[in-house]
């Protein structure tokens, strides 16, 4: 029963913007409910196929914002056929026939084809922003759909006009194709400026074009992200250093011709920068220079700059060591390096108790430790257990069914793990199912994890939002097991080798399945190749 | 610097092979052969000119390591283009106790190369003329072209120098002066 008129009730709500925080407030009665839908204007769906449109609009008629996740996260490395599902198109299609006043769309690894471009423009009278992340199926002429200006290639004239007529202008990514002199005029003409992105930055430090593109870069005091230098000329960077002690992220991790001292002398430049995203040709050696300066940092990402070489420009566990003890404010880690050692582990966990993120990838998948010759078991346990607040975490290197028991006991928080190439037995999984009470996502690659893991406890996947388990030792029969118990869960068998068709035997081993929680049954949209049970 | 670690290198041998393949084999590799996919990301064969010993062989598993394809296309795209021309190239100093490496391809002109090249080894390139060289300078920034000979930087058109540079070398004026005479 309320006590407040619904009007006040909704105006209180206004103050819950976080999803989790509107949803419960949803549950707690059916009058809330039913105010908090009709005022909800922002919601996350995390998988496209756990809902249908139809659903969201009955369910939310004041929908202006809406984010939309397709092809699970292993999508990105390519262990996901292209067209496996994940089409906007029946969402913009539904959205565009109903009344709903969209604004504002975000899609990530979704497939979003020209058409859906074109019915997404001429759909919404009101709609300000398209944010797509590891979308495909497009191409420019969709874009151009979207984007009335900006057709074909890069029209510098246009651009530097649009710039001009664009006081509100914050952020500014440019590609290689925009020649030094556009950039130093746009920069002029957009001195407000928050987020820029350079492409090409090869020029001559005695030119007259240098010097005036070192004054255009000073009037930009706003600029508090930087990116690009996709092509750098390294001795030029000095132009750069006068606006450094204003970033806050700085994104190098497409500039492989940015190393050594240069790299080192910007770096010293970027005092308050809090995300760092870089390649590993930074080195240890740069990497002290970073916990040296970057005393805010809270983000790093280590990316390999030669992720099939032979390793010698690269990063080892030293340098993660010396940002741990430099920045006590790490707590998102992605880290791509040769090697690493539980003591390094062990001193990261006790530098850093504050990590939400921490995803390590040792390029050589199942290394020891190199100095102990051990699995990385202990290294990892004293993460998670120091860790109290972590969310996600992402193992490598060569790791037993001890450290899923450490993940087990002490990640409490802990929503999404990857593991790849990893323990010994079903042991190991049944550690993390058991354990991890906040468990979301889960994604395996390459484990010896059965039908004995996987049917211990069916239930357990309708609190999550996912499992994919890929080359593990899953049958058939184990998947038809969970997907007969379950009928609120999709299991899908991804087979693109048609290995199913011909053997339909049910020990045979699954190469490739994921299933999810869903309300609305079997999709209609998948391949030959996936096969629903 | 790129050595800076004494690690014994069987042991840190980096290997990529499914598991199953090294000594601490520690499951059943029952696992069917994958499609090789990644057939477009690169090649495991001795990529940098630099190196001393060629890189252990490796079979490249799907997937792994886990970054995106757009990042791997843009690293390919980047060694191809340092390869093509040979635009790294070493570079000595007489008295230097090791050689540098320098993109020639980042530069426009002479006048940035030497800016950098000067940066580097910390010395000065005196006033070039066509007639006597870098008459008068301590240090002169000679090349080795493509027939072998050692030639005067700063003669040739820059393009052509570029394509026809293997390696840099900074020679002390004393012994520079046959160098630079015209003729």
């Amino acid at each position: 029963m309320n006590y407040f008129p619904d009007e006040v009730l909704e105006h209180v709500f206004d103050f819950i913007t976080s999803h989790k925080d509107r949803n419960s407030v949803s549950l707690v009665c059916k009058s809330w409910y039913k105010i908090e839908r009709y005022s909800r204007q922002r919601v996350f769906i995390g998988n496209c196929y756990s809902i249908s449109p139809e659903r969201l609009i009955a369910r939310f008629p004041g929908l202006k914002s809406l984010t939309l996740k397709g092809k699970p996260h292993f999508a990105d490395f390519n262990l996901v056929p292209h067209d496996w599902g994940g089409f906007v198109y029946p969402w913009i299609k539904a959205l565009a026939k109903s009344r709903i006043g969209l604004e504002e769309l975000r899609l990530k690894r979704m497939v979003v084809s020209d058409e859906s471009l074109e019915l997404l423009s001429k759909s919404f009278v009101n709609f300000k922003s398209l944010v797509l992340v590891s979308c495909e199926g497009f191409t420019t002429d969709g874009l151009a759909a979207i984007a009335a200006n900006c057709r074909g290639e890069v029209n510098l004239g246009a651009l530097e006009r649009l710039v001009s007529r664009s006081p509100n202008l914050k952020s500014l990514r440019l590609n290689r194709a925009v020649p030094l002199d556009t950039l130093q005029k746009l920069l002029m003409r957009a001195p407000q400026l928050v987020d820029l992105g350079i492409g090409s930055y090869v020029h001559d430090p005695f030119s007259e074009v240098y010097n005036k593109l070192k004054i255009a870069i000073q009037r930009c005091k706003s600029i508090r992200s930087l990116s690009g230098f996709l092509e750098v000329a390294p001795h030029c960077m000095s132009a750069i250093y006068p606006i450094c002690g204003n970033l806050t992220f700085l994104n190098l991790s497409y500039a492989p011709g940015l190393h050594g001292n240069k790299l080192m002398k910007l770096i010293q430049h970027c005092r308050k920068l809090q995300r760092l995203w870089i390649l590993d040709c930074i080195g240890d050696k740069g990497l002290g220079v970073v916990a040296l300066t970057c005393k805010e940092l809270q983000e790093l990402r280590v990316f390999p700059s030669d992720p099939f070489g032979a390793g010698n420009a690269a990063v080892t566990e030293e340098g993660l060591v010396l940002v741990s003890a430099g920045c006590p404010k790490l707590n998102s880690l992605l880290y791509f390096c040769q090697q690493m050692t539980n003591a390094a582990l062990i001193t990261v966990a006790k530098n850093c108790p504050n990590f939400i993120r921490f995803r390590l990838c040792i390029l050589d998948p199942i290394k020891p430790d190199p100095v102990t010759n051990q699995p990385l078991d202990e290294g990892f346990g004293a993460i998670v257990q120091s860790c109290k607040g972590l969310k996600r975490l992402s193992l490598s290197g060569l790791l037993t069914d001890q450290v899923f028991l450490y993940i087990g006991m002490y990640a409490e928080q802990l929503e999404m793990l990857s593991i790849a190439f990893a323990a010994d037995s079903d042991k190991g999984m049944l550690y993390v199912l058991n354990g991890c009470k906040k468990l979301r996502k889960l994604e395996i690659r390459d484990c010896p994890f059965g039908d004995a893991a996987l049917l211990e406890d069916v239930g357990k996947y309708e609190t999550m939002r996912s499992l994919w388990m890929s080359s593990c030792e899953v049958t058939l029969g184990g998947c038809k097991s969970v997907a007969e118990k379950m009928p609120s869960l999709n299991v899908e068998i991804i087979d693109e080798c048609e290995q199913m068709e011909f053997n339909l035997d049910d020990k045979q081993k699954v190469d490739k399945m994921y299933l999810y929680r869903t309300l609305v049954g079997h999709r209609k949209d998948a391949p030959e190749y996936v096969s629903i049970l | 610097m790129v050595f800076e670690k004494d690690l014994n290198l069987d042991a840190t041998e980096l290997r990529l092979g499914l598991p199953g393949s090294s000594e601490e084999s520690i499951r059943i590799s029952n696992k069917r052969a994958l499609p090789d996919m990644n057939d477009d990301s690169g090649v495991a064969a001795a990529k940098k000119c630099d190196q001393e010993t060629a890189p252990p062989t490796k079979a490249q598993v799907v997937g792994w390591p886990p970054i995106r394809s757009y990042r791997k296309n843009s690293l390919q795209t980047k060694k191809t283009e340092a390869e093509t021309g040979g635009m790294y190239v070493k570079v000595s100093m007489d008295g230097a106790p090791y050689l540098r490496k320098i993109d020639l391809k980042v530069y426009k002109g002479y006048p940035e190369l030497f800016k950098a090249m000067e940066d580097m080894f910390k010395f000065k390139v005196g006033k070039y003329s066509e007639r006597e060289g870098y008459n008068g300078s301590e240090f002169v920034p000679t090349y080795e072209d493509k027939d072998g000979d050692w030639m005067l930087v700063g003669d040739v058109p820059w393009e052509m120098f570029i394509n026809g540079c293997k390696r840099l070398r900074i020679v002390r004026g004393s012994e520079a002066r046959g160098l630079g005479c015209v003729v």
